[in-house]
């Protein structure tokens, strides 16, 4: 912990607030004309009001919170996807926590769960190729998802059952990565968006250069951050004074974590393992081209669209949210979650309409969770 | 000795003879309770004194794993009703027993469990007067679950609960926070991280007393278990119709502790415990609260974390290392592990 208190340190925090506020006011902005600046990664938004930066940095900054919580921008369909799988009779089914709660049509795989499904929380796809060697009898699938971060692990899990010749583990591909939907929000006429936060973990795996087309197309700069207190109050004063200087580069404030060119031996298992999707359909963005992967050929002996006959492979299928529930809306950032109508009321963490209520990234949990029930009093 | 057998089966369950040896042998020879009827006949001069209330709890105990670093499910069973007692104000005195036993269980576990109930009951100045077996075949229980009575004596004129909490007065914890929870999960083995972290679990009995010993008027006191301290203080705070502010500098985390939440995406102030106490004193009785625990090892680390407030009733806010202020909420459901 002693390499994480030093990016917690209350004095180097004052000083930073300081310069940002001096640069806020040398850019000219206001309460009423204020920067908006996207973090993009849920990881940011959660740490932003874990410790009350939102309520530190002057006025002049708006933080428009951006679609990188992995749970939150996945369909419907796809939760309903999970939950007939997973009660399957002969399916072990197995996913990271987060997921557990996030509602599908009729239920979540939590309520799935409790109903005789076999659904299993792991830490790592590791542990669901574990479950596999002990359970021959059954069909172990894993749900993969997550951006450029779980991606290699996802990845390295296949490769590992390949080697092994395991023929009862599948993984529920719905990889997805980072860029297109920050390009979907770019040519979106209705967004005003100054600067970025670019994602920490993600950029480790993939490095800085997928982004240059944010600077070079769209003439924004964008600042790939780490998620500690300092790292988040340096990469937010980082953007500012290149929005001040007229500059947009891409800057890595995370070096101690980001290489320039990611890493490649994940890269490398990641190009093995999986090819892009001619399309893939997001919560509140619609189909975006090549936004999402699926498992190459060559390994689609652990597609569980493919043994199952499900997802992409089963064509296409439209759920629709429900009534009133803004999720798409506030996951692209167009709109606070304490705006949306459901938030506190036909939505809580308890009885959740959307993912973002109950992702420990979602944008609602958060502000439900730092700012309590009482933000829907304050609306 | 008559019983043989390494493993519980269902004869042991049977009502018959092997089931007596099991009683006799790994329990009632253990706890030795009075008589040989079928319940406890206490002795009532205790409650004859006037003014002096019965106070009476019952908790069951599921834990997986049902050994683990600093304890096991039977001192937690003692302790976790020692310690309900206690936050109430009374003076525990006995306790009852009952087990469910999975078929296949290990007579030595049971026989170490057992042990170590004997042990805490001895330290906590609790005896175990009457209990119960039940075996269920396998994959009906997980191991073994317990469920404890306990019965104490609150003395005349003493009135420890939460209603009683003001403006101003101070919350103060015995010792670090989370090492319970963090400890079982640790245990449980399926992270793959090797953390030496060790369960808080223990009776706290004794350190009640001393603390009203030392500051008579305290208001209440709560055993932080499910849910964490935060969990305490937001119940406690709706009772009382106050609000408390905490102060994240203040906290008493573990440093293993703090870096496995990190890791885990879980915040310590919900992690369970099994021997930590959030109480609150009038301000000007905070130091002699402290110090009278600082003498006893179980509140050797006593900290004052915090202090209730006017403001929005039931509302328990957390000043950040940096002079911010966050909400913090009761736990919704459990803490579930995050993605990345």
């Amino acid at each position: 912990m002693k390499y994480a208190d030093e990016f917690r340190d209350p004095v180097a925090a004052k000083a930073l607030l300081d310069a940002i506020a001096r640069v806020v006011d040398q850019i000219g902005a206001t309460a009423e004309k204020p920067v908006h600046i996207m973090e993009i990664c849920g990881g940011h938004t959660h740490a932003i009001f874990r410790y009350g930066l939102d309520k530190l940095t002057p006025a002049g900054i708006e933080f428009i919170h951006g679609p990188g919580c992995p749970v939150c921008v996945l369909p419907r369909s796809r939760v309903d996807e999970c939950i007939e799988l997973a009660e399957r009779p002969e399916v072990i089914f197995t996913t990271f926590g987060d997921a557990m709660r996030v509602p599908g049509t009729q239920k979540s795989l939590m309520q799935a769960k409790a109903d005789g499904a076999d659904i299993r929380m792991v830490y790592s796809p590791l542990d669901a190729l574990e479950l596999a060697r002990r359970n021959p009898d059954r069909e172990v699938v894993f749900f993969g998802l997550g951006f450029e971060t779980t991606t290699p692990s996802t990845a390295l899990s296949i490769q590992q059952a390949a080697r092994e010749g395991l023929t009862n583990f599948t993984v529920f591909c719905n990889h997805i990565t980072v860029p297109p939907p920050i390009k979907a929000l770019l040519d979106d006429p209705h967004m005003v968006l100054d600067g970025f936060v670019g994602p920490g973990h993600v950029s480790m795996v993939i490095g800085v250069h997928p982004y240059d087309f944010i600077t070079k197309d769209y003439g924004k700069p964008i600042v790939v951050a780490g998620f500690e207190p300092l790292d988040l109050l340096q990469s937010v004063l980082m953007v500012l004074e290149q929005i001040r200087d007229g500059r947009a580069e891409v800057q890595n404030q995370y070096a101690r974590v980001v290489p320039e060119h990611g890493n490649a031996v994940s890269i490398a298992a990641i190009e093995d393992v999986y090819e892009m999707r001619p399309t893939f359909e997001w919560r509140g963005l619609g189909e975006i081209d090549e936004s999402g992967l699926r498992i190459r050929d060559q390994y689609k002996a652990f597609d569980a669209e493919e043994k199952f006959g499900i997802g992409y492979a089963a064509g296409p299928r439209d759920v629709e949210d429900p009534e009133g529930c803004a999720c798409g809306q506030v996951m692209t950032g167009r709109m606070k979650p304490v705006m949306c109508p459901q938030f506190g009321k036909g939505c809580t963490p308890e009885m959740p309409l959307g993912a973002l209520m109950v992702s420990s990234e979602g944008a609602c949990a958060a502000y439900y969770q730092y700012g309590g029930a009482r933000a829907v009093a304050a609306k | 000795m008559a019983l043989r057998d390494e493993r519980v089966t269902l004869a042991h369950g049977g009502g018959g003879k092997a089931m007596r040896d099991l009683i006799e042998e790994v329990f009632t020879s253990v706890f030795q309770p009075d008589g040989m009827e079928d319940q406890a006949r206490l002795d009532c001069a205790a409650l004859a004194e006037p003014g002096a209330q019965l106070a009476m709890t019952t908790d069951s105990f599921v834990v997986d794993p049902v050994e683990f670093p600093g304890g096991d499910i039977g001192k937690i069973a003692v302790c976790g009703t020692v310690n309900d007692l206690a936050v109430g104000g009374a003076r525990p005195l006995y306790l009852t027993a009952a087990f469910i036993i999975e078929e296949g269980t290990e007579v030595a576990l049971l026989r170490r469990i057992v042990a170590s109930m004997q042990a805490e009951a001895e330290k906590a100045g609790v005896r175990i007067v009457t209990g119960d077996t039940k075996v269920v075949g396998r994959g009906m229980a997980d191991t073994v679950f317990v469920t404890t009575a306990g019965v104490g004596v609150i003395p005349a004129g003493r009135q420890m609960e939460a209603s009683k909490i003001r403006a101003g007065d101070v919350a103060i914890v015995n010792g670090v926070l989370g090492d319970h929870g963090a400890a079982i999960l640790a245990a449980r083995g399926d992270m793959a991280l090797s953390a030496e972290i060790v369960s808080d679990c223990q009776g706290l009995g004794y350190l009640v007393e001393a603390v009203i010993a030392a500051a008579p008027d305290v208001r209440a006191a709560r055993d932080a278990t499910r849910g964490g301290v935060a969990s305490a203080l937001n119940e406690m705070a709706e009772a009382a119709g106050v609000a408390i502010e905490i102060d994240e500098t203040a906290l008493p985390i573990r440093t293993e502790v703090k870096g496995m939440c990190e890791i885990l995406g879980l915040d310590p102030l919900y992690l369970a415990n099994e021997g930590t106490l959030v109480l609150f004193v009038p301000e000007d009785q905070a130091d002699a609260a402290l110090a009278a625990m600082h003498a006893l090892p179980e509140g050797r680390g006593a900290v004052a974390i915090g202090r209730a407030l006017d403001g929005e009733p039931g509302r328990v806010t957390m000043r950040t290392l940096f002079g911010g202020a966050r909400i913090v909420d009761m736990l919704v459901g459990e803490q579930l592990p995050r993605i990345c």
